[in-house]
């Protein structure tokens, strides 16, 4: 399930071609109105071929079935990049005997026999045969085949990391997992079934925009089918002139209708689940992925999303007549031995801004004090100096147990730490104290920058931290949140959750405890994390592969670029039609009140275009070739950058509108030249 | 004065009246001072708002009403008191056609009403013109008031109460006194005979004139007292009376659209409406003014001088009054007539033509603006895809079943034209009833369709429509024209009322941005464009490049 290539894989367009003929079948097309509408043209220009053909008749029959059949490649070539990785996965399906436990007892079963609340024992080198949770043990698990990350992760009984996912393998020790899925029911079959597409159903928005199709067919069906009795009637009137026939008729409706987009509808709403697939999120319906593009509030956790997991030394500040020098070799070597990534950023800061690069500890008289819980401090003894680093309480008593006085100075700035948000380490030699380090939680990189992006596109951030409400606002202002939820509870995300909803809100979130569960159900679009616990997984109605909770941004913009191609492709479509007018009307019309040659309706023929039937026939090849053309941006989607509505729309309108409109010009023009000059009309 | 500047000016000066006109209007609808006195006269059940649905079976019911008592009356009129003329028994397909025309507003005449109705049946038909035109008001009452997130849609009754007594007759009774002033007759008495210099005997048809012109105007009736309409020098005096009608003509329907954003509470939205109907209004009245200030072709070979087309122009009104009149009383489906638009230059008969087309840009009173809604929310369908966004309109999501019922809206108008020509065109029934051949005659049976369906009304004449085919063609295409789009929105609004809001952000596709007004100018001309250009080529192109 890594990232594959975004480019045609030639295997997948093989594998494509196949279906592409089989989807002709009209219980298949039925399913699309305006591609059955062009099967059913096809097919009557088909049965009407044999009573008469001409060279034009012949290629505008053939030229039917291949816009047919480029429609079906679109939706084939979509769909077998899903039938890739489903077939990848089914060969993950365990077939080894699972060891159940049976009142102490192990006895080997097939894997497919397992039922929920099953006990299984999985031992280094072991599959897991069955989703569930782990009741007893703690391992090293191999997650890579469904996540593509090669790191094992660490499955253990109660909390939040209990899931494991059938198809994985234990590394090392030993687990009992209880099962929890039927069989057929795995999280394994979901995600098949999920690629693969089969249980692909329309989506609303699909169901709305079906229906415009649908209603634009029929205006359209009108506007050609009344053409010969207009015609016939200025005909009778002494203006001469042909009733278009059949083909032509059918050849202007296949133009007229939205054909590029019927034909691409099914391939953009499968790609967009496919690429969220591609970054290793599973949606379980088209639906949650339209939803995730109208998300406009995102609960985020803090840590993981918005800080690195763990707080880092930011500075040093001395007390006074200490140097910061001084104070940032005593924190150095307090943390040496602090293998904490707490410790770590003292080390790292200290060498960063005084070039400190650590003293040779080789020699015995170096003794390492550990954390501990009474001591609440951590140091060194070293040379005769007792360098102790901790809270500031602790170091408090420390020194006057020593009979040392604590500095008001310090006093201070350990209150000014903590009211900005951060936490405060006092460290002391003997008993001087020398100053104090800030810790921080530092904000992940680049993260204000998306959030600004973010409210750009209208959509808030929220972030839900377990800190005090003090900490809490000196995070969210650094990061750039627009609101924050300290000391918040699972049931206090729930509530935020229900309000933001009653006000018309809709609410994306990321979880992974079982406490989550309400949360993500609750959620419009609710991302679990695939380390978290199976309730959370069957509660959101995505679920992570990774586990990166940043993750968030890209499902929304994921879910905003389909919508994006879907309109894009629409506006393209419909624009499109102006120039298929101007080819087909003049030439079906080139006969009305022709005194000689051809007639004055000629005269709007503003493409200069070789001949009637060329007219038609480049305008049905364009219409064809269009489709193919579309391809490659039907299933990458529409180039997106976050921006505001309203230059979004002034941008996709440019585009897909004026672009759509402009393009087919040259490109009939283009075909014409082509057909005239082989000689095919 | 250059005829364009001119005409731009005039519809400057209706744009001012009607913002004073739509403040009026929105209290008449909002007000509920006089609620004490209403309920007293008709009963508190006035008082009880309704549900969409049954909002819409009350007009249902009111308007059935309206169409048998009409029936009743014009059938009878020789029976019947206020016939100083005698005049007698009207076929029954004229009635039918006639009450249909008068119910829904369109007021297509096949009959010249000073020798075909009695002053009773006249009187009947004012009356009409006053409850179609607040029929039509009290939908789009409902329609802003389902959209501004109510589920009560208000009370049909009290709506259509208020609406007549507060907001029509006292502005009709206005502009009555004022065409009086100007010179049309306002009388009872029978017509009048005079002694012609020659000294022949002249029978002069008179009668209630300005009370009938006065609603026929402003309540996008356009039914004329005399058969020529507002060609005629009785109807329509002098250039006091002719700017006068003008202004009436569109300034309600202008004004619906400054009702509609007081009503929803969304100004600025409506402000964006309001431009982008403006831009349509002026680039019809472009592409007719222009055209019919060059000579005519027709005369290109004969010893005729000519600065302009003056055929068919009422010359005491100046000859650029015509076309702007033409275009005025199309887009508001008013269909009353300042000069014989069979005169107008082929290519001039485009801009007539998409006024009904499009029959959104002003639009019938209250009717034009939902008309419009329906392109709204296709505007906002596509234009919400395109920035990524399920679409939504003030707030509720756009869903498969808004989609479907404003899909049905749009493909009632088409079917109903192209359908209703393509079968008179093929049949005896159009084409034994033209009187140009050719392309003019095609546009003749497209014209009559178009007016039908747009409920507009006016006609391109040279058309003996007064056959039964005609009569009851024409009626069953202003039945479905006219309740059809009230019905489909109103629906439209009642599902989007129903459901929960959609919080707006910088995400939102704004309304009331000159972007979106752009999109729903584009999605607009585009539909037009796209059903529309074939028979137009067929037509007036066709006309105009033969000549």
């Amino acid at each position: 399930m890594k990232p594959r290539s975004t480019r045609f894989d030639p295997l997948l367009l093989k594998r494509a071609l196949l279906p592409s003929l089989k989807k002709l079948d009209p219980r298949v097309q039925w399913r699309n109105p305006v591609m059955f509408t062009v099967w059913l043209g096809a097919v009557l220009c088909t049965a009407l071929l044999f009573r008469h053909h001409s060279a034009f008749e012949i290629q505008l029959t053939a030229w039917l079935w291949f816009t047919l059949l480029f429609a079906n490649f679109a939706e084939a070539i979509a769909e077998s990049r899903g039938k890739a990785q489903a077939d990848s996965l089914r060969s993950m399906r365990v077939t080894t005997p699972a060891r159940k436990l049976d009142n102490g007892k192990e006895t080997s079963v097939s894997a497919e026999k397992l039922v929920p609340g099953d006990v299984v024992v999985c031992e280094a080198g072991d599959v897991i045969p069955a989703d569930g949770e782990v009741t007893e043990g703690i391992a090293s698990v191999d997650e890579s085949a469904i996540t593509g990350e090669s790191a094992p992760v660490i499955r253990e009984s109660g909390g939040d990391r209990s899931a494991v996912t059938g198809g994985t393998r234990v590394i090392s020790d030993r687990i009992l997992v209880k099962v929890t899925s039927k069989p057929g029911e795995s999280f394994l079959d979901r995600m098949i079934a999920l690629v693969e597409g089969g249980s692909r159903r329309m989506t609303p928005n699909e169901q709305a925009l079906g229906v415009l199709l649908v209603s634009l067919t029929v205006v359209f069906v009108l506007v050609v089918f009344t053409l010969p009795s207009f015609t016939s009637f200025l005909s009778k009137q002494g203006l001469g002139g042909e009733t278009p026939s059949l083909f032509v008729l059918i050849a202007l409706l296949v133009c007229l209708i939205p054909t590029t987009i019927g034909g691409l509808v099914s391939a953009i709403g499968i790609s967009g689940i496919d690429r969220l697939t591609r970054r290793n999120v599973l949606a379980t319906s088209g639906r949650a992925v339209e939803a995730a593009g109208d998300i406009d509030v995102l609960l985020l956790d803090k840590t993981g999303t918005i800080t690195l997991g763990n707080r880092q030394a930011s500075h040093f500040v001395p007390a006074p007549g200490v140097t910061e020098k001084d104070l940032a070799d005593a924190a150095q070597l307090a943390s040496l031995a602090d293998e904490t990534p707490e410790g770590r950023s003292i080390v790292v800061l200290a060498k960063n801004l005084h070039q400190l690069r650590g003293h040779d500890l080789s020699s015995a008289n170096a003794t390492f004090v550990p954390f501990t819980a009474q001591t609440r401090m951590s140091g060194i003894d070293w040379q005769g100096r007792t360098i102790r680093k901790g809270a500031a309480e602790a170091v408090r008593k420390h020194v006057e147990s020593l009979g040392g006085s604590f500095p008001n100075e310090a006093s201070e700035e350990v209150n000014l730490i903590s009211r900005a948000g951060g936490t405060p380490l006092v460290v002391v030699d003997n008993t001087k104290v020398l100053g104090v380090i800030h810790l921080k939680d530092i904000v992940k990189n680049g993260i204000r920058e998306r959030f600004a992006r973010l409210r750009e596109m209208g959509i808030r951030t929220v972030m839900i931290t377990g800190d005090n409400p003090r900490t809490a606002a000196a995070i969210a202002a650094e990061a750039g949140v627009d609101d924050f939820m300290a000391e918040a509870t699972p049931e206090d995300k729930l509530q935020r959750i229900r309000e933001e909803q009653a006000a018309g809100h809709l609410v994306a979130m990321t979880g992974d405890g079982t406490n989550d569960a309400p949360a993500l159900a609750q959620a419009d679009v609710g991302v679990a994390m695939n380390t978290g616990t199976q309730a959370a997984r069957e509660a959101g109605n995505m679920v992570d592969l990774d586990s990166d909770p940043t993750k968030l941004i890209d499902i929304v913009e994921t879910g905003k670029q389909l919508l994006m191609t879907r309109g894009s492709l629409t506006t393209f479509s419909l624009a499109n039609d102006v120039a298929k007018y101007f080819a087909i009307l003049p030439a079906m019309f080139a006969s009305i009140a022709a005194v000689s040659g051809t007639g004055p309706l000629a005269a709007l023929d503003i493409m200069g275009l070789h001949s009637p039937q060329s007219a038609i026939l480049s305008a049905v090849i364009f219409n064809a070739l269009i489709i193919i053309a579309l391809i490659p941006l039907a299933l990458k989607g529409v180039s997106y950058r976050p921006m505001n509505a309203a230059s979004l729309l002034r941008r996709n309108l440019l585009i897909y509108g004026l672009g759509g409109l402009i393009t087919p010009f040259p490109g009939i023009k283009l075909i014409d030249l082509i057909l005239s000059t082989l000689h095919l009309v | 004065m250059n005829p364009l500047i001119h005409s731009i000016l005039l519809v400057a000066g209706i744009v001012l009246l009607a913002w004073p006109a739509g403040t009026w209007l929105t209290w008449v609808l909002k007000t509920r001072r006089l609620d004490g006195i209403f309920s007293a006269a008709l009963g508190k059940g006035i008082l009880n708002p309704t549900s969409w649905k049954t909002y819409f079976l009350h007009l249902l019911g009111f308007n059935a009403l309206m169409f048998v008592t009409t029936w009743i009356v014009l059938a009878n009129q020789q029976h019947l008191p206020l016939n100083p003329d005698g005049l007698g028994n009207v076929p029954w397909h004229l009635v039918f056609n006639t009450s249909v025309s008068f119910v829904t507003n369109t007021n297509l005449q096949h009959y010249s009403g000073e020798a075909t109705y009695s002053y009773l049946s006249q009187l009947t038909l004012m009356w009409l013109q006053f409850t179609s035109a607040a029929t039509g008001i009290a939908a789009f009452a409902g329609l802003a008031r389902g959209l501004a997130g109510n589920r009560d849609f208000g009370n049909f009754t009290h709506d259509i109460v208020r609406i007549l007594l507060l907001f029509l007759l006292p502005i009709a009774f206005i502009w009555a006194i004022l065409f009086a002033i100007s010179g049309v007759p306002m009388t009872f008495e029978g017509a009048a005979i005079a002694t012609t210099l020659e000294g022949a005997s002249q029978t002069i048809a008179r009668g209630p004139v300005a009370a009938f012109l006065a609603i026929k105007q402003l309540g996008t009736n356009g039914g004329g007292f005399f058969g020529p309409n507002s060609t005629h020098p009785l109807e329509n005096p002098n250039l006091f009376s002719n700017i006068l009608s003008m202004i009436a003509i569109a300034v309600i329907p202008m004004a619906c659209v400054k009702a509609f954003g007081s009503l929803t509470g969304k100004e600025k939205h409506a402000r964006i409406i309001g431009a982008v109907m403006l831009a349509f209004l002026l680039i019809k009245v472009t592409i007719t003014v222009l055209p019919e200030s060059a000579p005519t072709a027709a005369f290109a070979n004969l010893p005729v001088a000519e600065s302009a087309n003056l055929e068919g122009k009422e010359l005491r009104l100046g000859a650029s009054t015509g076309p702007l009149w033409a275009v005025l009383t199309t887009s508001t489906s008013n269909g009353s007539v300042g000069a014989m638009h069979d005169s107008l230059n082929p290519i001039s008969l485009l801009g007539p033509f998409s006024g009904m087309w499009l029959n959104s840009t002003f639009g019938g009173v209250g009717v034009g603006m939902i008309n419009f809604f329906l392109f709204m929310v296709l505007a906002v369908f596509i234009a919400g895809l395109m920035i990524g966004r399920t679409p939504e309109y003030l707030g509720k999501k756009v869903e498969a079943r808004e989609m479907a019922l404003a899909a049905a809206g749009f493909i009632v108008h088409p079917l109903l034209i192209l359908g209703g020509t393509a079968l008179f065109a093929a049949t005896p029934w159009g084409a034994d009833t033209i009187h140009n051949s050719g392309p003019r005659g095609f546009s003749e049976i497209l014209y009559e369709f178009s007016s039908a369906a747009a409920n507009n009304g006016s006609g391109l004449e040279g058309l003996g429509d007064g056959t039964i085919a005609w009569n009851i063609a024409t009626g069953i295409v202003m039945l479905l024209g006219r309740y059809l789009p009230i019905l489909l929105p109103l629906a439209i609004a009642g599902a989007l009322a129903a459901k929960p809001a959609v919080a707006e952000s910088a995400g939102t596709l704004r309304t009331d941005t000159p972007t979106f007004g752009f999109m729903t100018f584009a999605v607009i001309l585009f539909l037009g464009a796209l059903t529309f250009l074939p028979v137009a080529m067929l037509g007036p192109i066709l006309e105009h490049l033969i000549h």
